[in-house]
């Protein structure tokens, strides 16, 4: 389990990933072999998995994004894997998640332009198994992507 | 917008899977002489490609058991202010991204919770409760896969 000084340090972690031990300990209020000392039983529990770089697809000329949600027809037994698997071949794919709810999958599909994504929708989307139902939500403005826990 | 090769593409791969290595080995495993790394990294980071990074925690043993994603349609479209609901919205800190969206909802949120009485709480105490709110759909996430995209 965590405690305050644990829930602190991932506090200041996440405000500042880049920062030293030692900048992060001291902002916490801690020695920095305490801090060290944490961080590594967090990441041997598997709690701190890693970081991740976060690339900007709009920089890389990626200017459209779409949240695609699909009713599989669950009568396949395979349904879920089958449509996954086929999901994961699709290079625009970038996220993949799969929900209790009105709506099974969704994905997160990007595009340079809306003909290229028009083509992508057309030659990989449609084409997925099993599909029973597809709406789409297109993506106008991110407010916030705080992904900061409130921990 | 930048061109990128191959290398540069290798460099987005690792620096996703691991965004903490260091210089030398992300050089080591791209195949590049430290300095020629370290410049294509500053190059990508001032084109605004690789965009800060992301802590990969593990929600579940942190106390966050459930992760919902919302669809939101506003009421009265014209007569609520926008602002005040975008406002609103993004300073609930189990909000954790918002996302204006064209389709079959205005929004889409994904909230964290503790189980799904405290979503409950959430929802109705916080999310309801703001002015404007019409048509909510929810659906709880039960996997979430991130892929590397066309890289």
């Amino acid at each position: 389990m965590l405690d305050d000084t644990d829930r602190r340090l991932l506090r200041q972690l996440q405000n500042d990933p880049v920062a030293t031990v030692q900048a992060l300990a001291a902002r916490a209020g801690v020695s920095a072999r305490l801090a060290a000392r944490r961080f590594d039983r967090m990441r041997g529990e598997g709690i701190l998995r890693g970081q991740r770089a976060r690339i900007d697809w709009r920089a890389m000329g990626y200017s459209v994004e779409v949240s695609l949600r699909f009713t599989l027809e669950k009568t396949a037994p395979d349904a879920f894997d089958s449509f996954i698997a086929a999901a994961r071949e699709v290079p625009e794919v970038v996220e993949i998640q799969t929900f209790l709810g009105r709506v099974d999958v969704r994905l997160g599909v990007i595009a340079r332009t809306l003909p290229h994504y028009h083509e992508i929708y057309r030659s990989r989307i449609v084409t997925l198994p099993h599909i029973a139902d597809i709406e789409s939500l297109m993506h106008v403005a991110t407010l916030k992507t705080a992904e900061r826990l409130p921990l | 917008m930048i061109e990128l090769d191959a290398q540069d593409r290798a460099i987005l791969h690792a620096l996703v899977e691991d965004a903490t290595l260091s210089s030398p080995a992300l050089a080591a495993r791209i195949g590049l002489s430290q300095p020629v790394t370290w410049r294509r990294v500053r190059r990508l980071e001032e084109a605004g490609i690789l965009a800060g990074r992301r802590l990969d925690l593990d929600l579940e043993a942190l106390g966050f058991g459930v992760t919902v994603f919302l669809g939101v349609k506003l009421a009265t479209r014209g007569r609520v202010s926008l602002t005040d609901f975008e406002r609103a919205i993004t300073a609930i800190p189990e909000v954790q991204t918002v996302e204006h969206v064209l389709g079959l909802y205005d929004y889409r949120l994904r909230v964290i919770a503790r189980d799904l009485a405290d979503f409950e709480r959430v929802l109705r105490r916080r999310i309801l409760a703001l002015p404007g709110v019409g048509n909510v759909e929810a659906n709880v996430l039960l996997s979430e896969e991130r892929r590397p995209g066309p890289l």
